[in-house]
């Protein structure tokens, strides 16, 4: 552990070049995956909490369930339809950046839906009466409690990051961990431990941690703020 | 002061306004809920104008018979003829304002801006409306850090904002200090002035003596009473009313 | 409207996400011992600066490595089981197979050494052994050449040790140096090509204890994916890449490669 922590160190003082570079990637992958998987999942979370249709609680049963999807499979799934052979194939996506993005996104979608669900169902509540006083459309209603209920979405959209940043069987499949192309920081752990490396691969799991950490911080100060005036 | 805006909201919103709501007549009205009866063979005409102050003991119902008016839900049997059309055809020519203020968690002023937008009025009324209620300087803080008779104050704001018609009040100042009790029913009292037609519920004596044209006393279930002010308070016809005026358990 | 600006960005990062715009790059589909042991790191950038190809390396192992080739999903095949390797090229899948490289197969196994094979050179003898003994030994399990390689020296001892899954026999079902970790944690023997052995970090107090025979020797090859089958590939580049490495510039590179002071892989492709 010792070893680790001053390996994290050394990596991160020095201003390692590769070690950027997989930072780099992992955020952008993940960040991008987390706001795709919002605009998917926020509406249809939405949809759902506003609306009363039969068969809703298979649907939020479904959801809830494929919360739990694994890594793995999901990136099995992409890969499939991402190969050369597969139907996407001719778009020459897999072992790219954009491969990851599409199965993070599918990954925490889910996620986004099944939890904002929650969030605006509980904010509708509150809400419904005064809304059909003012005779509000669906998708005015849609609008208004996403955007009344943006700072706890902020707290969905994290729960989506975390899993995302998170996950190493996904991408390993979909990016190939590809040096200097789709290498990511739990690829480059799974990299590491294979290699027997394991303390550079916990340094590596240290810094993600600290990065995870950062963006908690970060977030938990806007909703901070937002919750003195009352907006949370 | 509110001129300009009407003309151009009746430009924004194409529907013909021209047939008139009032006067409103129910008729045989009855609420269920499973077993439970809450309203039963509920029968009154409200006339064009004037402000009619709804009253009677807790559990009468008078909140359900303002939702229904209001076209908010749907009553068991009976009718509610608005000059011909249902509740649920003119709710957007009606505004409620509710016991606890529903206030969105954004600023004063964007409170005012949702309801100008999603009913298509014009945006720059905005200022007059938060003046009007004597929020202008609070415009640019959360609504929900506001005081109470602040937040009912903006409720009201937000209520005229959609140009109603018909104004629903239910105890809009039940919990709240004599100074807003009077500044809240002198914003009712210039909106009654200018024809809007207001139903407004209210446990308070003095605020109904204050305020009331004609009085809506409902008591198990239906209407014992409905008479103009001038002649309810001095002399109650029912029992249910006069027991309840004189602080007497009316069930 | 808020809502459309924010997915405008999005879409526009996602397009960011796939701009990968390289020219000329090439993927390989590689078996993870040549990744692991540090042999790209070494040969691609001299390969790269020379050809100006990116060579992009996919390490899995080399059952899944010629799965992903046959779904097109690579330029090269580099891998180590020769009997898998010719039947890919037969069914056309690639141009033609050359052998590459070699190095050998290694039992590697804790310091106490319970069935007591240390020294041994029989490779079948040693395993006869570790069976009887009913010593842990974790196998790959994972399709891979190494696991194949494992399977057929299994075959000669006429032991099943299928059989006794679970029970003497750990199939991890993981990589090599998944596998290594997994039996160094558990004390069991491991067999390992000898390069992913030499650069293995976690080695604690396992040491070598079978090596020298024959029957260990591990050939490489590597075959460019036939465009025929797979129009997607880049073929020259491919063949660039093919062709450097069986010439005498590459095969040199391969044998100077060194971790430790220690030779990893030996260069034998046919001179033409």
């Amino acid at each position: 552990m010792g070893e680790a922590f001053g390996l994290a160190l050394d990596l991160v003082a020095s201003g390692d070049g590769d070690l950027i570079e997989i930072v780099l990637l992992s955020l952008r992958v993940s960040l991008t995956a987390t706001a795709l998987a919002c605009l998917i999942g926020l509406p249809i979370g939405a949809l759902i909490a506003i609306g009363r249709f039969p068969g809703r609680n298979a649907v939020l049963i479904v959801m809830n369930a494929l919360m739990g999807l694994p890594p793995v499979v999901v990136g099995l799934l992409v890969y499939l339809h991402l190969s050369r052979s597969g139907p996407l194939g001719f778009l020459g996506l897999l072992y790219t950046p954009t491969a990851m993005i599409i199965a993070q996104t599918i990954l925490i979608a889910p996620i986004v839906a099944a939890l904002s669900r929650q969030v605006l169902e509980d904010l509708h509540a509150e809400y419904a009466e005064q809304f059909r006083s003012l005779c509000l459309t669906k998708l005015q209603t849609v609008q208004a409690l996403l955007w009344d209920a943006r700072y706890s979405l902020l707290t969905v959209g994290l729960a989506g990051f975390g899993r995302a940043v998170a996950e190493v069987g996904a991408v390993i499949i979909v990016g190939g961990n590809i040096d200097h192309l789709t290498r990511v920081m739990t690829t480059a752990i799974a990299l590491e431990t294979s290699k027997g490396d394991l303390a550079l691969a916990l340094a590596l799991g240290i810094i993600l941690l600290v990065i995870a950490l950062g963006v908690n911080a970060a977030v938990q100060s806007v909703r901070m703020t937002a919750a003195r005036q009352a907006y949370v | 002061m509110f001129d300009t805006a009407a003309s151009s909201a009746d430009h924004v919103v194409p529907r013909a306004r021209t047939a008139p709501i009032l006067p409103l007549a129910v008729r045989d009205l009855e609420l269920r809920f499973g077993q439970t009866t809450i309203l039963d063979g509920v029968s009154f005409d409200l006339q064009p104008e004037g402000c009619t102050m709804v009253m009677g003991p807790n559990g009468a119902g008078k909140s359900l018979l303002l939702k229904l008016l209001h076209g908010l839900m749907a009553p068991t049997s009976g009718t509610i003829d608005w000059s011909g059309q249902g509740p649920q055809d003119i709710t957007a020519r009606q505004a409620l304002v509710f016991q606890k203020p529903v206030l969105l968690r954004r600023s004063v002023a964007a409170n005012v801006d949702f309801v100008l937008k999603v009913r298509g009025k014009d945006r720059a009324r905005r200022d007059t409306l938060l003046d009007h209620v004597g929020l202008g300087h609070k415009a640019d803080q959360p609504a929900r850090l506001l005081s109470g008779g602040e937040a009912q104050r903006l409720a009201l704001a937000r209520a005229l904002a959609a140009d109603p018609e018909v104004l629903f009040l239910d105890e809009p100042t039940a919990s709240l200090d004599p100074a807003s009790v009077l500044a809240i029913e002198e914003i009712v009292r210039e909106a009654s002035a200018r024809g809007v037609r207001i139903v407004f519920v209210t446990h308070d004596m003095g605020q109904a003596r204050r305020m009331a044209d004609d009085i809506l006393f409902l008591s198990g279930g239906g209407v014992t009473e409905h008479s103009r002010a001038a002649d309810f308070f001095p002399e109650p016809q029912s029992k249910a009313a006069r027991d309840y005026l004189n602080g007497k358990l009316v069930v | 409207m808020k809502l459309n600006t924010f997915g405008a960005a999005t879409v526009a990062l996602l397009m960011a996400g796939g701009a990968w715009a390289q020219d000329q790059s090439i993927i390989v589909q590689s078996t993870t011992s040549t990744a692991n042991s540090g042999l790209y790191d070494y040969l691609l950038p001299i390969f790269q600066d020379k050809a100006g190809i990116q060579v992009n390396v996919v390490a899995v192992g080399t059952g899944q490595a010629i799965k992903n080739a046959e779904n097109c999903d690579g330029d090269v095949l580099l891998v180590h089981a020769k009997p898998s390797e010719e039947k890919f090229v037969e069914a056309g899948f690639g141009t033609s197979r050359t052998d590459l490289m070699y190095n050998d197969f290694v039992i590697v196994g804790p310091g106490e050494d319970p069935a007591g094979v240390g020294g041994m050179e029989d490779v079948q003898g040693a395993m006869s052994k570790i069976a009887e003994e009913g010593a842990l030994f974790a196998s790959r399990g994972d399709d891979s050449g190494t696991h194949k390689k494992e399977m057929a020296l299994w075959s000669d001892t006429g032991v099943d040790p299928t059989a006794a899954s679970g029970d003497w026999y750990r199939e991890t079902g993981s990589g090599m140096g998944a596998t290594l970790n997994a039996g160094i944690g558990m004390g069991a023997y491991v067999m390992t090509d000898r390069a992913t052995w030499i650069s293995f970090d976690n080695k604690q107090d396992y040491a070598i204890q079978v090596e020298g025979d024959e029957d260990m020797f591990n050939q490489y090859g590597v075959i460019p994916v036939n465009p025929e089958k797979c129009p997607s590939v880049n073929v020259d580049a491919a063949q660039t890449f093919a062709d450097w490495l069986v010439s005498d510039e590459g095969q040199e590179a391969i044998g100077s490669y060194k971790v430790a002071d220690q030779q990893l892989f030996f260069p034998n492709a046919p001179k033409n």
